[in-house]
C-alpha cells in the first residue's frame, strides 16, 4: 500500500491510557508513525533502557559519519521494520524496553546536536507531548494568570494529552473545559487576554480552527493596532494539524497558509520535544499573539532535553545539519522525511544543509540567508499544499533577498492542491516523501 | 438563578404587531422578582393565556403606574447626569453628521441618534473598572463610559489625538483607561470578547483570589441575535456563570432587514432563558425603565448571580450608516419613535417631578453644545499620524517583525520607526 520499497509494517501499539483507564483506539492510529525507509536498509535505533546509550546516539550525531550508521550499545533487533510506537502516555521510563514491540523511529529528532543538552550528560527524555505539557506546567506554575482554554483539555486531559494532569493540578477554572464553539471560545480567550490574563488557546486539531478565524483574524491580529496599542493580546493558540494516518481530508489540514496572510501574528511550528517545550514557553512569555502549530504524527517522538529552564526564540530558525552542496528548508513533519532523504544523498556523495525554520511568520531570513549564501541552491520541502503555502511565501522571499546568491532556481516540493484522500496509497501521493526530495536534490545539484 | 423578572404590560400605550400582547390580568408587583426560570413547569402551548405562565417575561411600565409621586426613581443628581450623558451622545452625533458631510471624517459612520435611553441607562450604573464592548455604533458608548469627546472626535477625523491613535476609526472605539473594549466592525464579533471580559473577571475573584466584582456589559444589534457567536456565549456565559449582561438594543433593522423579516421569534428576551438565564424585555425610549432593569441585571452579575439578556426595545432616527439613504423604513414608523425621543421623555419627567427646571436643563445643553464644538476645534487642530506611527502597534512586541537578512531584528533597523523599513 506503501511505495514499492517500503519494508515496515507497524508493530506493537502499546495502547495509550486515559485518566480514566480507557484505551483510545482513534489515538492509538496517530501512534502508527511510519516513514518508508530508502532503499537500505537501516538498523532500527532504539531509544531504551537508562536512555544513555541511544540518547549519546542522538545527540553526539555526527553527520560526516553517517555512511556508517552507528549502532548503539543496546541490542538492536535487526529488521528492516520500523515503527513507531505510542508509548504509554505518562511514564516514558517505562516504556522504555527494549524488546521488539517497542522500537522507535531511528530518524525521530536526530541532530539537534546545537540545542540538546544531552551531550552534558544530564537531562530527561521524553514523548514531544510531553514536552509540550512539561512547558506549559511550568509557565503556569510561573505565572497564575496562564490558563488554558479548549474542548477536553481539563477532564479528559487533552486528546492527545498535552493537558493531561493539569485539570487536577491547577483546577476547572484554569484548564476549562470548552462547549464546542471555537469561534465564541477563542474570542473569549481573546477577551480575557486583553484584560489581564494570558490564555492558552487549543485547537483540538488545528482545522477547527476554521471556524475560529473570524476571530483569530479580526481581533487576535488586529485589535492591537486598531485600538492604537492600548490592548496586548498574549495569547497562544496551539493545537495539531497536519497529514495524519488517513484521517481524511478535513483533519489534515495545514493551516498556517490560511493564517500566514493575518498581520499581527506570529506563527511557529514545533518539530521535536526540544523545540517544543521551549518554543511553547516562549511563545506563552510573548507578549504576541503566537500560533503554534503541532503535528498529529510527531507526539510521540523521543528525545533527551535538558533538565534546567530554557525557551527557544521565537523567530530564529533550527540548523538540523549543516552542510555544503544545498540548502534545504522545512519545517514539522517534514523534517523527518528530509532528514530520512539526506542519509541516502550523504550515501550518494551530497551534502545537504538542513535548515528547520520553525519560525513560519515571520522568516529567519538571517539563518536562511546565510545558508542560501554558501551553498547557493535551495529546496524548499514542504507539508502545505503548493498554492498559497508557506513554501510559496519562503520562495519569494528567498527570491526577493538572495536572488544574487543563487545558482539555480528556488525549487519548492509541497503537498498537491488536493484534498487529503482517506485512501492510504493516495494519501501517501499527496505529500512530499523522501524520494521526492532525494530525486530533487539530485536535480538541483547536477 | 436567583431572579428573573416579573411584569407583563404592554409598551407606552401602543402594541406593536410584533409584541405579544398580554392582557392585563395582574399588576406587577413594583419591583420584586420572580424566583428562578428552571423551577417552572413546562408550559401548554394550546392553552389561551399561556403567554401569562411563560417563565420570563417582559418587564414594563415599573416606572409609569406604581410609583407614588414622593417616591421617585432618581435624584436630581442623578437625573441632570443622566440628562448630560443623553445630550452629550446626541449633540456629538449630530456634530458627527455635520463633519461627515464637510468631508472630516470618511468611511462608515454609524450614529446613535435615538438610542441613548441604552447607553445612558446601563453604563451610567458602571464603575469605572466594568468593561464595555460594543459594535460599529460605538461612539456614545465610549462617551458614557468616559472617553472624552475630544478623544472620539479627533479619532473620527483619524488624527494621532485620537483615542486610539487614529488607527482604528469610527468603528473601534477602545479605551483602556475606561476599559471601552471596542469597537467591532463585525456584527457579533465583539460579543465573545466580552465574554473573555467576563471571565478575566470570575478568574481574579476564585484562581488569583482578588477582590473584583467587575461586570462586563455587551451591547449589540437585532442583527446579531441571529448570529452563531451570540449563542454561543449566551451558553458559556450561563455555564460559567459570568458576570456579564447581554444588551440587545433592538432597533427593528438591520441595515435595510426589518427584525421580522430575518428572524423566526422575533421576541429576543425569550432566547435567554432557553440557555438558563433570565430575559427581559424593556422599553429602550425609556431611560429610567432602563436603568432600572440594568440596576437589577448589574447586581445579580456583581452577586455572581450569572449573566443576564436585556432586550431594549429602540430605534434609530438615522439611517443605519452615513451612507445609508434609509428609504426602506415607513414614515409613520419613524414619527411614532419620535414622539418617544428618549430626551424629550426624561426631560419631561426631570420637570414635572420638580427634579430640575428649564434654566438648568438649557446649562446643561449649552455646556454640551461648547464641549463638542470644542471637541471638534481640538481634532481639527491635531496633526494627522505620521509615518513613523505605521509599524508601531502592529505587534506589542516588535520582535514579531523577524530577523532581516542582516541579522538584525528588522525592528531594530532605523527605518523602521520612520516607518519606511522592510518587513
Amino acid at each position: 500500500m506503501l511505495a514499492e520499497d517500503a519494508s515496515f509494517t507497524v508493530t506493537h501499539v502499546h495502547p495509550m491510557r486515559t485518566l480514566d483507564g480507557i484505551t483510545l483506539p482513534h489515538v492509538l492510529r496517530f501512534l502508527r508513525f511510519v516513514t518508508l525507509p530508502g532503499k537500505k536498509k537501516m538498523a532500527a535505533r532504539i531509544h531504551g533502557g537508562a536512555g544513555a546509550g541511544a540518547a549519546t546516539a542522538l545527540s553526539t550525531f555526527n553527520p560526516k559519519k553517517l555512511v556508517a550508521p552507528s549502532r548503539t550499545n543496546l541490542p538492536a533487533a535487526r529488521s528492516s521494520k520500523r515503527c513507531i510506537v505510542a508509548a504509554a502516555g505518562s511514564d516514558a521510563s517505562k516504556s522504555l524496553r527494549v524488546g521488539h514491540s517497542q522500537k522507535l523511529i531511528a530518524n525521530a529528532a536526530v541532530a539537534t546536536k546545537a540545542e540538546t543538552s544531552a551531550t552534558t550528560g544530564t537531562g530527561h527524555e521524553l514523548l514531544l507531548f510531553e514536552a509540550l505539557q512539561e512547558g506549559l506546567e511550568e509557565e503556569m506554575d510561573r505565572d497564575p494568570r496562564v490558563c488554558v482554554m479548549g474542548e477536553d483539555v481539563g477532564h479528559y486531559g487533552g486528546s492527545y494529552k498535552v493537558t493531561k494532569g493539569l485539570a487536577d493540578k491547577f483546577g476547572d477554572l484554569r484548564v476549562l473545559d470548552t462547549p464546542i464553539c471555537e469561534n465564541a471560545f477563542t474570542g473569549m480567550g481573546i477577551g480575557a487576554a486583553m484584560t489581564g490574563l494570558r490564555p492558552v488557546i487549543e485547537g483540538m486539531n488545528m482545522g477547527f480552527l476554521l471556524l475560529a478565524f473570524n476571530q483569530i483574524s479580526n481581533n487576535c491580529g488586529m485589535l492591537h493596532y486598531t485600538s492604537g496599542g492600548q490592548f496586548t493580546i498574549p495569547v497562544v493558540i496551539r493545537g495539531p494539524g497536519g497529514v495524519g494516518r488517513q484521517l481524511g481530508a478535513e483533519h489534515s489540514q495545514r493551516l498556517e497558509s490560511y493564517f500566514q496572510s493575518i498581520p499581527g501574528i506570529q506563527m511557529v511550528a514545533c518539530s521535536t520535544p526540544y523545540n517544543a517545550k521551549g518554543l511553547m514557553k516562549a511563545a506563552i512569555r510573548s507578549e504576541n499573539p503566537v500560533i503554534l502549530f503541532e503535528h498529529v504524527l510527531l507526539y510521540n517522538l523521543k528525545e533527551k532535553i535538558p533538565d534546567e529552564e530554557y525557551i527557544c526564540n521565537l523567530e530564529e530558525a533550527e540548523m538540523v545539519r549543516p552542510g555544503e552542496h544545498i540548502t534545504i528548508l522545512t519545517y514539522s513533519r517534514m523534517r523527518y522525511h528530509v532528514m530520512q532523504a539526506a542519509k541516502t544523498l550523504v550515501n550518494k556523495g551530497y551534502d545537504p544543509e538542513v535548515i528547520d525554520i520553525r519560525s513560519l511568520k515571520p522568516f529567519d531570513l538571517y539563518t536562511i540567508g546565510n545558508s542560501v549564501k554558501k551553498t547557493h541552491r535551495v529546496l524548499i520541502v514542504e507539508e502545505c499544499m503548493r498554492t498559497g503555502g508557506i513554501g510559496a511565501s519562503l520562495t519569494a522571499a528567498i527570491n526577493e533577498n538572495f536572488h544574487d546568491y543563487l545558482d539555480a532556481p528556488v525549487m519548492c516540493l509541497s503537498s498537491q492542491d488536493v484534498p487529503t484522500p482517506y485512501a492510504g496509497t493516495l494519501e501517501e501521493w499527496t505529500v512530499v516523501q523522501p524520494a521526492q526530495i532525494v530525486t530533487a536534490v539530485e536535480q538541483l545539484c547536477q | 438563578m436567583a431572579t428573573a423578572f416579573s411584569a407583563t404590560l404592554p409598551l407606552h400605550g401602543s402594541s406593536q404587531e410584533n409584541r405579544l400582547l398580554l392582557p392585563p390580568t395582574r399588576l406587577p408587583p413594583p419591583s420584586s422578582f420572580l424566583g428562578s426560570t428552571r423551577s417552572l413547569p413546562i408550559r401548554r402551548l394550546n392553552h389561551a393565556h399561556a403567554a401569562r405562565r411563560s417563565p420570563v417575561v417582559a418587564v414594563q411600565e415599573i416606572v409609569k403606574e406604581k410609583k407614588p409621586t414622593n417616591s421617585l426613581l432618581i435624584t436630581k443628581e442623578e437625573g441632570l447626569v443622566l440628562y448630560e450623558d443623553m445630550i452629550l451622545g446626541r449633540s456629538f452625533e449630530d456634530m458627527c453628521a455635520q463633519m461627515y458631510y464637510r468631508g472630516k471624517m470618511f468611511g462608515f459612520v454609524h450614529l446613535y441618534n435615538g438610542q441613548e435611553a441604552v447607553s445612558t441607562g446601563f453604563i451610567k450604573l458602571l464603575t469605572k473598572s466594568d468593561s464595555v464592548v460594543s459594535t460599529y455604533r460605538d461612539h456614545v458608548h465610549a462617551l458614557s463610559k468616559g472617553v472624552s469627546a475630544r478623544a472620539v472626535m479627533s479619532e473620527l477625523f483619524g488624527k494621532v489625538t485620537g483615542c486610539c491613535r487614529g488607527q482604528g476609526g469610527s468603528m473601534h472605539m477602545f479605551s483602556k483607561e475606561h476599559n471601552m473594549l471596542g469597537g467591532f466592525a463585525f456584527i457579533g464579533e465583539g460579543i465573545p470578547v466580552a465574554t473573555g471580559a467576563a471571565f478575566t473577571s470570575k478568574y481574579k475573584r476564585e484562581v488569583l483570589k482578588q477582590d473584583c466584582d467587575d461586570v462586563t456589559v455587551a451591547f449589540f444589534g437585532d442583527g446579531t441575535c441571529n448570529n452563531g457567536q451570540f449563542y454561543e456565549c449566551l451558553n458559556m456565559a450561563a455555564l460559567y456563570k459570568l458576570p456579564i449582561i447581554f444588551v440587545v438594543e433592538n432597533n427593528l433593522w438591520a441595515i435595510g432587514m426589518s427584525h421580522l423579516r430575518s428572524t423566526s421569534d422575533p421576541e429576543i428576551w425569550k432566547k435567554g432563558p432557553a440557555f438558563g438565564m433570565p430575559g427581559v424585555h424593556v422599553d429602550g425610549m425609556d431611560v429610567l425603565k432602563v436603568r432600572e432593569v440594568a440596576k437589577e441585571a448589574v447586581s445579580r452579575a456583581r452577586r455572581g448571580e450569572g449573566p443576564t439578556l436585556v432586550e431594549c426595545e429602540t430605534y434609530r432616527f438615522r439611517g443605519h450608516s452615513l451612507a445609508d439613504p434609509d428609504e426602506l423604513r415607513d414614515a409613520a414608523e419613524k414619527a411614532k419613535y419620535a414622539a418617544r425621543d428618549p430626551i424629550t421623555a426624561l426631560k419631561k419627567y426631570l420637570i414635572e417631578n420638580k427634579l430640575a427646571n428649564e434654566g438648568e436643563l438649557k446649562t446643561i445643553e449649552k455646556k454640551i453644545d461648547d464641549l463638542v464644538e470644542e471637541a471638534v476645534e481640538f481634532a481639527d487642530a491635531s496633526p494627522q499620524p505620521g509615518r513613523s506611527q505605521l509599524l508601531e502597534n502592529v505587534f506589542a512586541d516588535p520582535k514579531g517583525f523577524g530577523i532581516g537578512p542582516d541579522g538584525r531584528y528588522r525592528c531594530e533597523d532605523p527605518k523602521f520607526t520612520e516607518g519606511t523599513a522592510q518587513v
